[in-house]
């Protein structure tokens, strides 16, 4: 079982990496929605005893990280038409440089946190800290306000890998995980109903730049 | 109670977007903040009431910001039908439903003794204050909402993370893994440790980002900015103290696991750096919106350091809590009657409110007094104790450069405001159609005079209320 979990974890570290590399949004918002789903399989490999009451909460999280947030964002850049991240912060190498290095420091930095014994062989805690910092990466260096919502998509998935650690003690995680996953959702609409992307035409966020000391 | 307290906005929301009328919408906010603000008496007035439901549960320190909430809410209220009076082109719907949401859910907050209960209430007040803060829909509205929401998403991101991080605290010493204050707080000393100290600091910068402290507070300025001024008192006092409670039950289970040295040295940094930050901002500011955002990281940071002063300073900040709320409340309301009768915010448009607008303008000049300390307001009685604390706790170097921040602030705050109120208006200024009326007036002096009476004569039921609310963050019941 730990087998399997670690390659599952291993691919959405190469997916965070992935996304930190491309400049495609389309790209970028697929791998996301990629890892999102691969991601809200994980309570069914995790029940000793799968409950009814898990099983079911697969259902929304797979439903809005995998399908329904991703297509929301789709659609919204097919409104836009912009298809590349054009110079963020920092270049695509530098930033995929900066992702490996976020992944270095997490794993150091999981090793400092004492982990029960059913958890000790699986590497959930350095994986979820390295998604929350890649997270992090894309949110602070992409200017596009699609491509920080991917970022923030990103940053919340990490989250989501932490939450597997509680999922058999306290299964509410999973619950709590999925209202941050409509939060989003509620999120990404806002832009598209209140069109963002029109008072601003090609929703970079450089451009918010009215509000400044 | 509870669900009368948290369900009733909600009810009246539901209701007040049933209504047609764009003018008599407005009415249902003052019958909600009145209402509320009887039940929330009533509540405070009766020694024992419980619920059935165990996550809910009323104690001291929700009952401390259940009444600032409140009140501050009756009185803005008001003021919002006023407002919404001058703003009858918009259409209010979303603006009054959202309004009354917000209420019903910071009840929640202060009910809620479960952690993750809280943080999803939490999440809630973010959502439901962006159509608020959008109001205007300008593109400036747009930027405002849009770094609100990014900004204050990631803090609650991270208070998530935190609070899974406090979960797996109890789980890895082989306790059942809970998130009910009861039960971390009866385990608290054998929590595991690294474990905790993480938890702590993703819950001080989730929630912090909240509150607004510095480094996180960039969101504030814009919003307040460009949010109507009842929207910035409902900010200013309202989410910043239910984000404050939130941080005051992280405390509390550090406190009862022994770990105050840690905390109180993180808090007390956080502390400092935010009233730093934000009297640097403060200094030369021109928009006297954003320069009440930054009095609000201000302030934010005295309570912060209040609570890293530990003991001798706890009763000072819980006062704090409630005279900074109160005030913000006044200088809110009172700017956004300025910035309505100049159609400015900037200094270099704005000036002799004193004259233009007499009731506004004084009020505007007295709140700036209070909020720095002045005596005999009711912030100068919690500063001032806030300081002492910080003496008798033998923290020197802090309580001086507490003081220095202070007179900072004060000689920064104080040019900005002095422009504003002093001089003559232009001509310009002095023919908009904009007047002082009673709904947009009475409730700012109300919430003055509530101020100046903490200052000169503490009502014997409040001070026990935040003794009560002190022991209680001390373990002792």
């Amino acid at each position: 079982m730990t087998n399997l979990l670690n390659t599952i974890l291993v691919i959405v570290l190469m997916l965070n990496l992935f996304a930190l590399g491309t400049s495609r949004i389309v790209s970028v918002i697929r791998t996301v929605a990629a890892q999102g789903a691969l991601l809200s399989l994980l309570p069914l490999l995790l029940h000793e005893h799968l409950t009814l009451a898990a099983a079911l909460t697969v259902v929304p999280t797979f439903a809005l990280k995998g399908i329904i947030i991703p297509g929301m964002m789709i659609h919204a850049l097919r409104d836009v038409k912009i298809k590349r991240e054009v110079e963020p912060l920092i270049g695509l190498q530098p930033s995929v440089i900066l992702g490996a290095l976020a992944t270095v420091f997490a794993l150091l930095f999981a090793d400092q946190l004492p982990l029960t014994d059913a958890h000790s062989g699986a590497l959930i805690v350095p994986t979820a800290i390295a998604t929350v910092l890649a997270g992090f990466i894309l949110l602070t260096t992409r200017f596009k306000a699609l491509t920080q919502v991917v970022g923030y998509l990103v940053l919340e998935n990490g989250i989501f890998i932490f939450g597997m650690l509680l999922v058999e003690a306290m299964p509410l995680v999973v619950e709590m995980g999925v209202l941050l996953d409509l939060f989003v959702g509620i999120f990404v609409i806002c832009i598209i109903v209140n069109q963002i992307n029109q008072a601003f035409a090609s929703m970079d966020t450089r451009r918010l730049v009215s509000l400044k000391e | 109670m509870a669900f009368a307290l948290i369900f009733l906005p909600i009810l009246m929301a539901a209701l007040s977007a049933a209504i047609p009328s764009n003018h008599l919408r407005p009415w249902f906010l003052p019958v909600t903040g009145v209402a509320h603000l009887a039940l929330t008496l009533v509540t405070l007035a009766s020694p024992n009431l419980t619920t059935s439901a165990a996550w809910l549960v009323l104690d001291p320190l929700g009952k401390l910001i259940l009444l600032v909430v409140s009140t501050l809410f009756c009185a803005s209220s008001f003021y919002a039908v006023g407002y919404l009076r001058h703003r009858e082109e918009r259409p209010n719907r979303v603006f009054c439903a959202c309004l009354m949401v917000f209420l019903g859910i910071m009840s929640l907050v202060t009910w809620a003794h479960h952690l993750g209960l809280m943080w999803v209430a939490i999440e809630g007040t973010t959502l439901v204050t962006a159509p608020l803060i959008y109001f205007n829909h300008t593109q400036r509205s747009i930027e405002a909402t849009w770094k609100y929401l990014l900004v204050g998403s990631v803090g609650i991101a991270l208070a998530l993370l935190g609070t899974f991080f406090l979960a797996y605290a109890s789980l890895h010493t082989g306790l059942e893994a809970t998130l009910t204050l009861e039960g971390i707080l009866e385990h608290a000393p054998k929590l595991s440790k690294p474990w905790l100290h993480a938890s702590f600091v993703l819950l001080l910068v989730g929630y912090g980002t909240k509150m607004g402290l510095a480094p996180m507070h960039s969101w504030k300025p814009d919003a307040y900015g460009e949010a109507p001024g009842v929207v910035g008192a409902m900010l200013a006092g309202g989410v910043t103290s239910c984000a404050f409670l939130a941080l005051l039950r992280i405390y509390h289970i550090c406190f009862a696991a022994g770990e105050a040295a840690y905390v109180s040295r993180l808090l007390l940094f956080m502390g400092m750096l935010s009233m730093a930050v934000a009297s640097l901002f403060m200094v030369g500011q021109r928009d006297f919106k954003r320069m009440l955002a930054y009095s609000s990281v201000e302030h934010m940071g005295i309570l912060v350091l209040g609570l890293g002063i530990g003991a001798p300073a706890l009763y000072g900040t819980m006062l704090h809590v409630v005279t900074n709320g109160l005030t913000k409340g006044v200088l809110f309301l009172s700017a956004g009657n300025i910035h309505r009768a100049y159609g400015s915010k900037s200094t270099e448009q704005v000036c002799g409110a004193m004259r233009r607008l007499p009731l506004s303008g004084t009020l505007f000049l007295v709140g700036f007094l209070a909020i720095t300390g002045s005596p005999p307001f009711g912030p100068f009685i919690s500063e001032f104790s806030i300081l002492n604390g910080a003496f008798d706790a033998g923290r020197f170097v802090i309580g001086g450069f507490f003081l220095f921040l202070l007179l900072v602030v004060f000689i920064g705050m104080g040019a900005t405001v002095l422009k504003v109120v002093q001089g003559r208006a232009s001509f310009e200024a002095r023919n908009t159609p904009y007047r002082d009326s009673f709904l947009t007036a009475a409730p700012i002096a109300i919430l003055m005079l509530l101020v100046l009476l903490v200052g000169l004569y503490i009502p014997p039921p409040l001070t026990a209320l935040i003794r009560d609310a002190v022991l209680f963050l001390e373990g002792q019941p």
